[in-house]
């Protein structure tokens, strides 16, 4: 049994994507989304996208990795097996912080981009819109906007026409 | 402040101002448009092999083949077949390996610092100066793994790595060699990461193409790359939030890499490398070279491929502008220590670098001068950077000079310290020469497969900084 995932509309160029996605914004859709290739400066607005969560998972990422470094050079050269070099004392914050700060970096890497793959809920290779076949231009040349069919104010006949209105072209529906 | 009004084009009220908008150079030629610029770049993996690629990669094949026979020989034999011994403990090993790390610096410095500058120039050479720099870290690592000699004690307990040795004792937290090991293996983590990054909207373009193409293997393989990326504009903007933090927190890693490095010295006693300025001087040393090697690589790249329109005379100029800044920098640290090697009086420091001119390695120092202080000095010239052969020249003596300044900081130093009877004179050992002559092999090896299967720039990008792509029309024709 095939469902239908959406109804997708071409647009030729930036400003008539950016513009048809106002419409749509304030039509009140948020089941929604606009492809494109490149990111679209100012986009985001347009589409009443809200800032993203990813620096949250940074800042975590960064915090883990500080402490991990001190809490472990101090467990590692002053608790586990205390180290004498040079008469200096066992720990310091001062000579762990080089490695401590790398550690900083490191979590930080990866907490920000496994916080990107989560919310963006990557890997995920069976969207439904990969498959639409004209997909094929659109991390090329083309834009599109995807409006699902579990948006509450989705109507077959009404988006379809919003979306004409706002200038989209070859509208069609996209399988499951 | 008072408002002239009648000097601005508009009124200065408060609110009201509408700056005028300075003339920005035009980052893509003829007016390419978004598809142009997908299929030349996605053309380049996509087309078949040229012959020349063939030819590189066979010649690039066997200079790498001298870096895995010189460690084979090594491993086997022992570190004894390289040519350091007291009172140079140090010589090529180190040398090489600052080297080739300076080397990356300039695709992170391309990537993050002028992404955080909003440098828009970036985004045709980006790609490949990440690329570069991973390709360079790895050359760098062959070194300070290999020179213990036993490689299998750098990842096994009680050496680099922090993991207890047998007696349960771990690594010293206070050596800079220990700084160094998390500092490189950030680097490379983090270098690597970043790249992925910025590839992964493009690998979705070739998944596309390959799929329309009716190629599926090529299809698949690019796909699993782009773990599903479809370019919506959530996920752009999440992508773009996490970019732009990795480009913050590479900034400071870039930094700090190189900062770390010159720790290695600054931070003994030895005269010549006790010094505050090893810090900022090996950085700004760092991204002479790597931009040296940016243009070393990407000019030829840009005539072979035709890529004038994305590679323009403004990118040139803005690397040769660099080049020329860093160059500058490192002329003046030369001269810096110089001063302070004789107004801190300190007896051994001034003969170091007295030493250093016109001692016994003099010959390496004014190459060293030549190469790094009076090659950049050119780059004032508008007809200079204007012409690419010249500039190209140029870029590898910067990379030779780059080389020779850190043979002259360790070797120097090494070869003279305080006491006359731990002097020597250090010369390579022919298994040394083609472990190094060898990596400049392994390096092009990886890049010429960079280039035939990965687009070369960040289509994603580049399509963002012509006209089209303005949200509100500034498309002129």
């Amino acid at each position: 049994m095939k469902t239908n995932y959406g109804i997708i509309a071409a647009f030729d160029t930036v400003p008539s994507l950016y513009h048809a996605c106002e419409q749509v914004r304030d039509a009140g859709y948020s089941q929604w989304d606009a492809i494109t290739s490149f990111p679209v400066h100012g986009l985001d607005y347009a589409m009443g996208v809200r800032r993203s969560k990813v620096p949250r998972f940074s800042l975590a990422g960064g915090i883990t990795g500080f402490c991990t470094g001190m809490s472990f050079i101090w467990w590692a050269n002053a608790y586990e097996y205390p180290l004498i070099v040079g008469g200096k004392p066992y720990f310091s914050p001062m000579f762990a912080f080089p490695v401590s700060y790398e550690l900083t970096i490191l979590f930080t890497a990866f907490a920000t981009i496994g916080g990107m793959f989560f919310l963006n809920k990557l890997p995920m290779h069976y969207h439904p819109v990969l498959k639409a076949p004209q997909f094929v231009r659109a991390l090329d040349d083309r834009f599109y906007i995807v409006i699902e069919c579990n948006d509450p104010k989705f109507n077959a006949a009404e988006t379809r026409a919003l979306l004409e209105r706002a200038g989209g072209k070859d509208i069609v529906e996209i399988e499951e | 402040m008072g408002a002239h009004a009648s000097d601005h084009p508009a009124p200065a009220i408060l609110g009201e101002v509408k700056p005028t908008p300075l003339p920005r150079a035009v980052l893509v030629h003829n007016d390419r448009d978004f598809k142009w610029i997908t299929d030349k770049i996605c053309g380049i993996v996509e087309g078949t092999t040229p012959a020349w690629w063939w030819w590189c990669f066979g010649i690039a094949s066997l200079i790498a083949s001298f870096t895995v026979a010189g460690l084979i020989y090594l491993v086997s034999t022992g570190v004894g077949v390289w040519g350091h011994a007291n009172p140079v403990n140090w010589a090529w090993d180190i040398v090489n390996f600052v080297f080739w790390i300076g080397i990356g610096h300039a695709g992170t410095l391309i990537s993050a610092i002028l992404c955080l500058l909003r440098q828009k120039w970036r985004t045709s050479i980006n790609r490949a100066a990440e690329a570069m720099t991973i390709f360079a870290v790895v050359c760098a690592a062959i070194f300070p793994v290999f020179h213990v000699g036993r490689i299998w004690f750098a990842v096994m307990p009680g050496y680099l790595f922090p993991f207890p040795n047998s007696n349960g004792i771990w690594q010293n937290f206070r050596s800079p060699l220990e700084w160094d090991v998390f500092a490189v293996s950030t680097y490379g983590t983090v270098s690597c990461l970043f790249w992925y990054i910025g590839l992964i909207p493009d690998l979705g373009t070739m998944r596309d193409r390959f799929t329309a193409a009716g190629n599926l293997l090529k299809a698949r393989i690019y796909g699993f790359f782009a773990m599903g990326w479809r370019g919506s504009n959530r996920q752009w903007s999440n992508y773009e939030m996490a970019y732009l933090i990795l480009a913050g927190i590479s900034t400071p890693l870039v930094l700090s890499v190189h900062t770390i490095v010159s720790f290695d010295f600054a931070v003994s006693l030895i005269p010549g490398w006790h010094t505050t300025i090893f810090p900022p001087y090996f950085v700004a040393g760092a991204i002479f070279s790597g931009f040296g090697m940016v243009m070393t690589l990407m000019l030829p790249l840009r005539a072979v491929y035709r890529l004038e329109d994305l590679i323009t005379q403004y990118h040139i100029d803005c690397m040769c502008k660099i080049t020329l800044a860093t160059g500058t920098m490192v002329g003046y640290a030369y001269s810096m220590e110089f001063f302070i090697a004789w107004y801190g009086a300190n007896p051994y420091e001034g003969f170091a670098f007295i030493n250093r001119a016109f001692g016994h390695y003099a010959w390496a120092y004014w190459i060293m001068i030549g190469c790094n202080v009076i090659t950049p000095q050119f780059f004032w010239f508008k007809s200079i950077r204007e012409n690419t052969a010249l500039v190209w020249v140029l870029s590898i003596f910067v990379n030779v000079g780059m080389w020779f300044e850190r043979f002259v900081i360790i070797v120097t130093s090494l070869a003279r310290d305080f006491l006359p009877s731990s002097w020597g004179y250090y010369s390579p050992s022919i298994v040394e020469i083609f472990t190094f002559f060898g990596t400049f092999g392994v390096f092009s090896f990886l890049f010429l497969l960079f280039i035939r299967f990965v687009p070369i720039m960040p289509m994603s990008e580049v399509k963002a900084v012509i006209p089209a792509a303005d949200p509100h029309g500034a498309h002129h024709h």
